[in-house]
């Protein structure tokens, strides 16, 4: 019974951080059509944004919910403007030069950091469960999980920028004739798709440890997620965590965690080989 | 109000129009005419600013606006219904009209009073309201981009073959909702056509454009008149 509780928390807890790890790029591609390879470098320049200043002294609540954000966000609005902006509509493009940019970024904070992992003590302790203990970090992870995503929900549904982007999305062209400055638009979205990265980065960071190349551990998972969703961003994001999320989890509580990934893998594949179109594609595909 | 003057434009390297000039005075309603492939739609699409000119000017109210993108002249006063209606499918029909109207700084607070009156002129809308606009009719699509574009207040504005796959009646319905906007609004338009009665049913001019370039004008009258047409335009 112990176990049973202990073992839906970290069920959830998985999926809550596959959530959280994909939203930014489910943001970005779902509203733009750009494939950024350098996500994972977003979420570690989130968890930089949130070791460096802990370090310096400054309070944890403030590096990971205004710093880390903020800092990614606007590198991620600079990126937008010297590069995405260029390659639009060339999706290969994109692709070659966000991979690229992520190199340049792991090299760059490689150089200044070292490729060393440090680590950040993870707030709040633990609880019990009868005889089990697990850390109270996963309710937090959960909860902000749960946040972002109702905050994202009632911005695109119920904000006038909301709707913009979602007109944009579904016809740029046609948004553009009604006044709607088409790159401007973009440019809020990927600098908003940078910030949720930051902040996903910055919440891992406790968890996972800091160091220069830990994004390309986040990056394939994020990937296989947003596709798996399909084209609605947030239902097809909350979709495709669960579903995932509670195969990886189930499989290494079962077994081990190495085979948890493979079965995520697997997964994957079986779902797009039977609903290219990902989830939304076939369910859920009035939403959001 | 607006002056076009040596307008070029090319798909590519193909080139569409060869030189296009003409002028549109305030509260007049503009028809221009032609076969599939002659150049309406591009000729429409340099004047919004989806396609950007090789050579020549376009200028609106006395302003030249050749190089402003779409968004900018949409602000400035030129509203657009695209051919095939262009409506967002995945938003109700109620945020679509809201798209017509977030984006003009000065509109954006009188929004509910702007879309009660255009559902005054639009009534066929108000049931509709919270439906998605992907599953409206053809007829319907086509009233609903014209009053979205309408939400955002426009001086001039231009129709592509808003007839288009239609049925008969809402072109009917599509005539009168125009003459009377003309009336109460004091719109200045231009239509782009090949369905001979709608364009003649409204129109005080009508340019004829064959191979992009503007081949000759003719008054509503000679439009009844199935000879001069056939001359002018090769079609009847």
């Amino acid at each position: 019974m112990d176990l049973a509780a202990i073992t839906i928390i970290q069920v959830i807890n998985l999926i809550a951080s596959l959530a959280l790890l994909s939203i930014g790029l489910a943001v970005i591609f779902g509203m733009m059509r750009v494939i950024n390879l350098a996500h994972g470098e977003f979420l570690m320049l989130g968890a930089y944004a949130v070791l460096v200043p802990t370090q310096a002294g400054v309070p944890l609540w403030i590096s990971m919910f205004i710093i880390a954000p903020l800092f990614v966000g606007i590198v991620g609005v600079i990126i937008e403007r010297l590069i995405i902006r260029h390659l639009y509509g060339r999706m290969m493009d994109t692709l070659l030069a966000t991979w690229g940019l992520s190199l340049l970024i792991v090299g760059a904070m490689t150089m200044i950091f070292g490729n060393t992992m440090e680590g950040i003590s993870t707030p709040f302790g633990s609880f019990t469960i009868g005889s089990l203990a697990d850390s109270q970090y996963k309710f937090f992870t959960i909860g902000i999980t749960a946040v972002v995503l109702l905050v994202a929900y009632i911005v695109l549904k119920f904000t006038r920028f909301g709707l913009i982007a979602r007109a944009t999305m579904q016809n740029s062209d046609q948004a553009s004739v009604l006044g709607v400055s088409p790159p401007a638009v973009y440019t809020l979205t990927f600098g908003i798709g940078a910030a949720l990265a930051g902040l996903a980065g910055a919440i891992l960071a406790p968890i996972s440890g800091v160091l220069p190349t830990m994004g390309a551990a986040y990056i394939a998972k994020a990937f296989i997620t947003v596709i798996g969703g399909g084209e609605a961003i947030l239902t097809g994001t909350a979709a495709a965590s669960v579903f995932f999320g509670a195969i990886n989890q189930t499989t290494t509580f079962f077994t081990s965690s190495v085979v948890g990934e493979v079965a995520l893998l697997v997964a994957a594949i079986i779902l797009l080989r039977l609903l290219p179109q990902g989830i939304t594609g076939r369910f859920f595909r009035r939403g959001l | 109000m607006l002056e076009v003057k040596q307008l070029k434009v090319s798909y590519g390297r193909i080139p569409i129009l060869h030189g296009v000039d003409f002028n549109v005075t305030e509260g007049e309603f503009i028809g221009i005419l032609g076969h599939n492939g002659m150049g309406k739609t591009t000729l429409l699409k340099a004047l919004i600013g989806l396609l950007k000119p090789v050579s020549g000017e376009i200028q609106l109210k006395n302003q030249n606006i050749t190089r402003y993108p779409p968004h900018k002249r949409n602000r400035f006063g030129i509203g657009y219904v695209a051919q095939g209606r262009d409506i967002f499918p995945n938003l109700t029909v109620r945020e679509n009209l809201r798209t017509g109207i977030l984006m003009h700084k000065n509109l954006r607070s009188k929004e509910t009073t702007i879309i009660e009156e255009i559902l005054e002129d639009f009534p066929r809308l108000e049931s509709l309201l919270n439906r998605r606009g992907g599953v409206l009719s053809g007829g319907e699509q086509q009233i609903l981009a014209l009053a979205r574009c309408l939400c955002g207040s426009p001086e001039l504005l231009l129709l592509d073959e808003p007839t288009e796959g239609i049925q008969p009646s809402i072109v009917e319905e599509i005539i009168e909702i125009l003459k009377n906007l003309r009336v109460k609004r004091g719109l200045t338009v231009v239509l782009v056509e090949q369905n001979l009665e709608f364009i003649s049913a409204l129109s005080d001019r009508v340019y004829v454009i064959r191979r992009g370039v503007f081949t000759g004008e003719l008054s509503p009258e000679q439009l009844a008149n199935p000879e001069i047409v056939q001359e002018f335009v090769g079609m009847n």
